[in-house]
């Protein structure tokens, strides 16, 4: 009798501290896991109700596996400081419990439809692309993105600017830290209106490229052949960055996203705008240009279309992407190099231009690659024998 | 022989590891061109899944299977032969694409078309090589099958094996069903590339996503294949330096059972941002959710295992310990991850590259450097320097935390992965991040010198060598001849490892 009263006295210690040792090694897990949240940076909270909802979403969750965390540690570790072999503890003999079994499979089930609930709703939401108030259609190209407004008749392509592309020339000297928005600014943003219901419509032309803004609270592929649906409905004026997501080819991590939301007044004003520029610039590719204004503009359109592959000097990078220079294209018969720049060439990273360039840029192009280089074949290209035009 | 093999592959895509890290110290470019780096990162997946992990556990099963099971070698000794030597003829046709006009293949390990088709003709080298690391893991997987379902000796039955040898058991027939499957998606990218077919080609009628799906119905259960054999080896440690059984053994076989089975239907929680229907992103949502139990269960087992044992903290035990603790944080991680919503924001960021890096560093990896101090004892018959192994086993803890830990921000500000070069406000992490992958890239250095030093000599070891260890290869002498079990052994109860008889 006096044995067993022992024995449970003991027991009851040994729960008792145990108890206690959890307690601490809970503090310290705690204030752990505290620093680490507080070290760190968080998701962006966003611009849109549903980046908000993710934003919510993702804190519930992270405090849920949070806590699951601190619990399985501290009953690891207090088995650690307790139950050692140095402190000379017995080692029990229970190897099985049907009861704690049970417990440990019930519980987790219990918290996965915690969290499968709102992650339902919050999915369902985003799912559903109907009642846009305009359309968007996103292409992606190796590496800028095209957009076009498809109300409104608009459309342009938007790619890395030209301080950035600069600055991350491998060996260029220049610190990003001294270019704004280093790799996060484009040459044309895109421009939306707020409180406006949006759907993107997005697909590629090449590879599969996924279009990212972080504020907005998701991202989509663009994949060749298929068109995938999207929506946002932006409440604040303000820009907002993101990047491409899917690994699309060697400057995969040099095609930013900018978009740039403004009230619907303005979006307007800007739409008539483009559509006054359009009118001009169609005028441009009919009237006779001059050798300067060619080279001129085909440095820039060298620089931010060519400039990555072939690189600035026209030396290429042998044998991936082929020097201009030295027997290259550009120093023979201008009809093959004209075909090559509009049409690509197949099963290489060369695209063809046609549809992403105006023909004044491709004539421009053209001239500059055989004119820079003191072993180009020298012609001036006008943009009406890139169109056709001049054959009538 | 896989081990050694192993160990310098693990090397191997280490160094391409530390050139990534290199790179992305600093914004800007200033090590290595864009092409490039895309090619260290792919091969950098490739070697270390194919040419460090999976040969570690093949290895490792060869060694210990027999051991374990009271047999005298592998069942087909023939077929092992051949599946080794196809190792390093596969891995030099990868790494010499390296120096190919075209290059290595830059398109991620992954390879998804219609990018994997842009590059060389390199690309035939790799597929070749796919084809035979594939080939040489099915004949691994039959020759571990064959052995544990024959080879037994008597007493030995299933629900009296122990855990590692169940693990690799059900480890092998998913890699008898998956490894083909990969197979056939390569061959047809090769035809796609070589032969003008268009099955992932859009423009011809094919569809690129096809590609993705198939290849994640080998990728996920490869995922599972290079963590079961870990569960294994982290289930003979814990029961061996916590002095007292495993804890619900019969659950332990069942969760492993169950974890084989679910990894076939959650492939496409790779690619929820393809636009899939809502349908089947509601699917693949809860049965990804659903894994957690089984691993779960797992976790739970392991701890109360520890629990009123009698601990004792050898370089094994440290490795399991820190295994269980940082796989909790990647599994974490991953339930996250399967939240479809939220995953539209982590999906192909850094927040990924940190889940996968702590379940298959730290998970993965760690168990295989537990597994090595364990039974390294009984393979040389010295025992290693346990002063230097601990100091590897902090060492490495301490640095891969500082490593991939910071990576969880990354991802959650913004910075998608695969890029050679990021926006200036994910310098510092980077720069943490670089320190923690040079400091324990280098310290694993340590850990081939501990090995070396062991097999040259040292401290004999007795054939028990851990005094909690159970099992039947702990009965043999160390180093265990090279015909362990010339006459099977009886086995009852009171040998096998697991006392978990249910009343």
């Amino acid at each position: 009798m006096e044995r067993n009263a022992n024995l449970t006295g003991e027991l009851k210690m040994k729960r008792t501290n145990e108890l206690i040792v959890a307690l601490a090694v809970m503090a310290v897990i705690i204030v752990i896991t505290w620093g680490v949240f507080a070290v760190g940076e968080n998701m962006p909270r966003g611009v849109t109700q549903y980046s908000q909802d993710v934003y919510q979403l993702h804190n519930i969750i992270l405090g849920i596996v949070s806590v699951i965390g601190i619990l399985v540690f501290t009953a690891m570790f207090t088995a650690i400081v307790l139950h050692r072999r140095s402190k000379g503890y017995q080692a029990a003999r229970f190897s099985h419990s049907t009861k704690a079994e049970i417990i440990w499979t019930a519980i987790p089930v219990l918290i996965l439809v915690v969290m499968a609930v709102p992650a339902t709703r919050v999915l369902v939401d985003m799912e559903n692309t109907g009642g846009a108030e305009m359309n968007i259609k996103i292409t992606g190209y190796q590496w800028l993105w095209k957009y076009e407004y498809i109300e409104d008749d608009v459309s342009f392509f938007s790619a890395l600017d030209r301080d950035s592309n600069r600055a991350r020339q491998l060996g260029s000297g220049i610190n990003p830290r001294d270019v704004e928005n280093y790799l996060l600014e484009v040459d044309n943003r895109l421009i939306v209106p707020t409180n406006t219901r949006i759907r993107f419509l997005l697909t590629a032309d090449d590879v599969i490229h996924s279009w990212w803004v972080p504020e907005l609270g998701w991202k989509r592929d663009a994949i060749p052949g298929m068109i995938n649906e999207a929506w946002t409905l932006i409440e604040e004026e303000g820009v907002f960055r993101g990047q491409c997501a899917e690994l699309c080819g060697a400057d995969h991590g040099f095609m930013p996203i900018v978009v740039e939301a403004v009230s619907p007044e303005a979006f307007r004003a800007w739409v008539s705008e483009q559509r006054q520029e359009l009118a001009d610039a169609a005028h441009d590719s009919a009237r006779l240009w001059t050798r300067e204004e060619l080279m001129d503009r085909g440095h820039n359109v060298y620089q931010a279309q060519c400039a990555s592959c072939h690189q600035g000097d026209g030396t290429g990078l042998e044998p991936a992407f082929p020097a201009l220079v030295r027997d290259g294209v550009p120093t023979g018969d201008l009809e093959t190099h004209m075909y090559t720049v509009l049409n690509g060439r197949e099963g290489t990273a060369m695209a063809g231009f046609r549809d992403r360039l105006r023909p004044e840029d491709i004539a421009a192009a053209l001239t500059y690659a055989r004119n820079a280089w003191s072993d180009g074949a020298g012609e001036v290209v006008q943009p009406s024998r890139v169109d056709g035009s001049d054959r009538g | 022989m896989y081990l050694v093999f192993s160990l310098a592959m693990f090397l191997v895509g280490g160094a391409m590891a530390l050139v990534i890290r290199a790179e992305l110290f600093a914004p800007g470019l200033q090590l290595v061109n864009p092409e490039f780096f895309n090619q260290m990162t792919t091969m950098h997946a490739l070697v270390m899944i194919f040419g460090a992990v999976m040969p570690a556990f093949v290895g490792l099963a060869n060694w210990m299977v027999p051991m374990m099971i009271g047999a005298p070698d592998m069942a087909l000794p023939r077929m092992n032969n051949w599946s080794f030597w196809i190792l390093p003829f596969a891995f030099t046709l990868l790494l010499a694409t390296l120096f190919m006009p075209s290059g290595a293949p830059a398109s991620g390990w992954t390879l998804y078309p219609p990018l994997s088709l842009q590059g060389g003709n390199s690309l035939a080298f790799v597929i070749l090589a796919i084809h035979l690391m594939g080939i040489s893991s099915i004949m691994g997987a039959i020759n571990i099958i064959a052995t544990i379902l024959n080879m037994r000796a008597p007493g030995m039955t299933l629900l009296r094996m122990p855990l590692f040898v169940w693990t690799w058991l059900i480890t092998a027939f998913l890699l008898i069903a998956v490894m083909p499957v990969l197979a056939g998606a390569v061959t047809m990218l090769l035809t796609d590339r070589f032969f003008g077919t268009s099955f992932f080609n859009a423009a011809g009628g094919g569809d690129p996503v096809l590609y993705q799906h198939i290849f994640w119905f080998f990728g996920h259960p490869e995922v599972y294949i290079m963590i079961l054999p870990a569960f294994g080896i982290v289930s003979e440690i814990i029961p061996t330096f916590s002095r007292k059984p495993l804890f619900g053994y019969t659950s332990m076989v069942y969760a492993t059972a169950s974890i084989a089975f679910l990894s076939f239907i959650v492939w496409a929680h790779h690619m929820f941002t393809v636009g899939m229907p809502l349908g089947a992103m509601l699917f693949f949502m809860y049965a990804t959710m659903v894994i957690a139990v089984p691993t779960g269960i797992k976790i739970f087992n392991w701890i109360a295992t520890m629990w009123r044992g009698s601990m004792s903290f050898e370089t094994p035990m440290l490795f399991a310990l820190g295994f269980v603790v940082l796989f909790t944080i990647g599994g974490l991680s991953g339930v996250m991850l399967a939240i479809v919503p939220a995953n539209f924001q982590y999906h192909d960021t850094y927040f990924v590259v940190a889940h996968f890096h702590y379940v298959l560093v730290t998970g993965a990896v760690f168990a295989i450097m537990a597994g090595v101090y364990y039974w390294l004892p009984k393979w040389t018959g010295y025992m290693y320097d346990e002063k230097l192994g601990k100091f590897h086993f902090w060492w490495s803890t301490v640095w891969v935390n500082v490593l991939f830990f910071p990576q969880h921000y990354l991802g959650l500000a913004g910075m998608p992965r695969r890029i050679p070069d990021y926006a200036v406000q994910f310098t510092e992490f980077n720069m943490i991040s670089s320190v923690g992958g040079f400091m324990f890239g280098f310290g694993q250095l340590l850990f081939a010198y501990i090995i070396w030093k062991c097999v040259r000599g040292g401290e004999k070891a007795t054939a028990q060598v851990w005094d909690g260890a159970r099992g039947l290869e702990w009965t043999v002498p160390s180093p265990a001849p090279l015909h362990t079990f010339d006459t099977p052994p009886l086995v009852d109860d009171n040998v096998a490892v697991h006392r978990d008889q249910l009343t």
